[in-house]
């Protein structure tokens, strides 16, 4: 981009604004302030092409809406992303403290400061419930994979479309499923089905097993098929051959989808509700009571009436936040070692557009002599 | 066949090519080295030598479609045999149906005989892995390991079957040597496979198939993917191999089968027909007086 595309940008955007502001606030009793930018954008889209029309013409002037067409589309995505994050750092940061992840509740009330106590019973609880959770749905959900992807079985079509519809279940459901044909019969009996933080990795990996079942399908579907036939033709058995070229090959790739699976996790509360149930204080054991985890102490928390009580449930978002973040930060490090997860179909990109024909063109120009600097612009491209 | 004109092709590869150097004082390193240590010793790996390769009347199928009919041939053993004809007459599915990677595509079926030293390998009590260490194989496409160094991926055909070696590191090196290689990686034998060239990646998938020392070893379309280049020092390679190991290679290059190969089968499909074995005998006369008319117009540049 030039200069001076730029300011033909910046002069249609400014002269939309004006128009709408003259039409709506001026001449009739105005709209809303959304419908107000939602037009004004269109117009500006309508300014800024017969404004590049008339500099290089039909084909370039398409070009160039489509791009700020598609540039302001992002950024019109990018909001609400950027808002959240922002809005739970700026109502979070004031009520995390360091010592948000040494203490627990313990001895503290609603009308003491948000500064107060901390979170660490929560953390410990979700680091833990996860951690279960991904012991069982790792095996599980890879050997699925490997059954789906490597075997030749007829069972695989009906698997697949299972796997692909668990991946779907309302993760409430699957919670309501422990908490039904476990917690209900059989925790007067015995303590391990009652309310704790087992119950809720068995909840939490059954919405897990499915998302990391196919995040590994697709990291073996990039395994190149040749690996597997070198492999045979060397006189490996089939399962040889999964063992020792097709898993190292994609190791990288089953190490990422692990982890987007425990980032996916980390965040569910539903399932949590009838299952670890919450508690305010430390319990360090997932096999006995209640457990506190993060989105659960955010849910409580923010539902209070207390001021500082609500401060508290931010400063958990936020942890929970950058809990996430770092395991997306890990995963992506990960992923970016020489895996066959990473490798993607080349990018196509055009070449910029050299300015030359724009700026040594004259300034008022024939349709035709337009068309013909559309040409070359389009042969610049 | 003519023993002194196909060494005198031999003999013109070497003598223009300065890689022949190379191999040669690679040789001579081979034989420093087989003076330090004793040859590596292979425990439960293929018989030793050569082996012949007889196909009697063997039929393929993809479905319900039969792709080759009734190839009657015999490849024997120490020769070069090589299969030529024009895309989509069976010949890769041949060289396929002789190591049993065949049946691992869904619904492929067979029909005759493959015979190793006389063994069906397709009997009831021949188990596919075992036929498969006997009977060697290297793709079309460079596939090195990329998980592996360029040593794990020599040693791949041990860990991934039965086989144990006393020496593995003499085993590397025989195994890159005789696929003249050794020369290039022996810095980098820890470096990733896939980090080599795509000529060396294919030299290293013929060491990998040598170190478990086949019987025979099937090529399909070895230089196809490579350079000139890299190409004669495959050639190179597999002219030294003969005695030691029946090779097997598919090829589109006249002039490559011509320069590598003892004997030559000439494959061909008719439009809508299954693929057929033409015409077979010594390379020499295939490529000077073909009897049957359609091997002359393919081996003439005709067609193909």
């Amino acid at each position: 981009m030039t200069k001076l595309d730029l300011l033909v940008i910046a002069a249609s955007a400014v002269s939309s604004i004006s128009l709408c502001w003259l039409v709506f606030a001026v001449l009739t009793d105005g709209v809303g302030w959304l419908l107000f930018w939602v037009v004004a954008y269109f117009v500006f889209l309508a300014i800024y092409f017969v404004a590049s029309y008339d500099r290089v013409g039909w084909l370039g002037a398409v070009d160039r809406v489509v791009t700020v067409a598609v540039s302001s589309a992002m950024v019109i995505v990018l909001i609400p992303l950027v808002w959240l994050v922002s809005y739970i750092i700026i109502k979070g940061l004031p009520a995390l403290r360091p010592s948000f992840f040494v203490h627990d509740q313990r001895g503290v009330t609603p009308t003491m400061p948000a500064t107060a106590g901390g979170g660490l019973h929560a953390i410990v609880g979700t680091i833990e419930q996860v951690g279960l959770a991904l012991l069982w749905s790792l095996p599980l959900g890879a050997a699925t994979a490997f059954f789906l992807n490597e075997s030749r079985s007829r069972l695989r079509r009906p698997v697949r479309i299972f796997v692909d519809a668990m991946s779907g279940m309302p993760s409430i459901v699957s919670g309501l499923f422990i908490y039904a044909t476990l917690i209900i019969p059989l925790a007067k009996t015995n303590d391990l089905f009652s309310f704790n933080g087992f119950m809720a990795s068995l909840a939490l990996s059954m919405t897990m097993m499915p998302t990391i079942c196919r995040a590994i399908e697709v990291v073996l579907r990039l395994v190149p098929n040749g690996l597997r036939e070198a492999g045979l033709a060397l006189g490996a058995s089939r399962a040889k051959v999964v063992l020792s070229v097709v898993l190292p090959t994609a190791s990288t790739g089953v190490a990422t989808a692990a982890i987007l699976g425990i980032a996916r996790e980390a965040g569910e509360t539903a399932p949590l509700l009838f299952t670890a149930f919450g508690y305010n204080l430390m319990n360090a054991n997932p096999f006995h009571g209640p457990q506190e985890s993060l989105p659960l102490f955010i849910y409580r928390f923010v539902r209070t009436q207390s001021t500082a009580d609500i401060q508290r449930g931010y400063a958990g978002a936020l942890v929970l936040l950058m809990l996430i973040l770092s395991l997306f930060i890990v995963a992506r490090i990960i992923g970016r070692d020489r895996s066959v997860a990473n490798k993607r179909p080349i990018r196509l990109r055009l070449p910029r557009r050299s300015s030359a024909p724009e700026t040594t063109e004259p300034k008022l120009i024939s349709s035709t002599s337009g068309r013909s600097g559309a040409v070359t612009a389009a042969g610049g491209s | 066949m003519n023993p002194p004109e196909v060494s005198m092709n031999h003999r013109a590869i070497a003598d223009d090519n300065k890689i022949a150097d190379a191999s040669a004082k690679e040789k001579g390193e081979a034989a420093a080295a087989d003076g330090q240590k004793a040859a590596p010793t292979l425990i439960g790996g293929p018989p030793p030598g050569a082996a012949t390769l007889e196909a009697r009347d063997a039929c393929a199928w993809f479905g319900e479609n039969l792709v080759l009919e009734g190839v009657n041939l015999t490849m024997v053993a120490g020769e070069v045999t090589a299969l030529i004809g024009p895309s989509g007459c069976g010949k890769s599915t041949f060289l396929r149906l002789l190591n049993r990677m065949h049946e691992l595509v869904p619904g492929a079926a067979m029909a005759g005989d493959i015979l190793l030293d006389g063994d069906d390998i397709y009997g009831a009590d021949m188990r596919a892995q075992t036929i498969r260490t006997r009977i060697g194989m290297v793709f079309q496409k460079p596939n090195p390991f990329p998980a592996m160094s360029v040593r794990q991926n020599v040693l791949a055909g041990l860990k991934l079957t039965k086989i144990r070696c006393s020496d593995q590191d003499a085993l590397v090196e025989r195994s890159l040597q005789r696929a003249s290689l050794w020369r290039e990686v022996r810095e980098r034998l820890d470096s990733p496979g896939g980090a080599l060239s795509g000529g060396q990646q294919q030299r290293l998938c013929i060491a990998r198939s040598l170190a478990v020392a086949p019987n025979v070893l099937l090529m399909d379309e070895p230089c196809s993917a490579l350079d000139p280049s890299s190409t004669r020092r495959i050639e190179e390679t597999i002219i030294e191999l003969r005695n030691e190991v029946t090779v097997v290679i598919v090829t589109h290059n006249m002039q490559q089968a011509q320069r590598v190969s003892d004997k030559c089968a000439f494959f061909l499909a008719a439009e809508n027909q299954p693929g057929q074995l033409v015409e077979q005998g010594p390379t020499t006369r295939i490529f000077s007086s073909p009897e049957d008319p359609r091997t002359a117009d393919y081996v003439g540049g005709k067609f193909g």
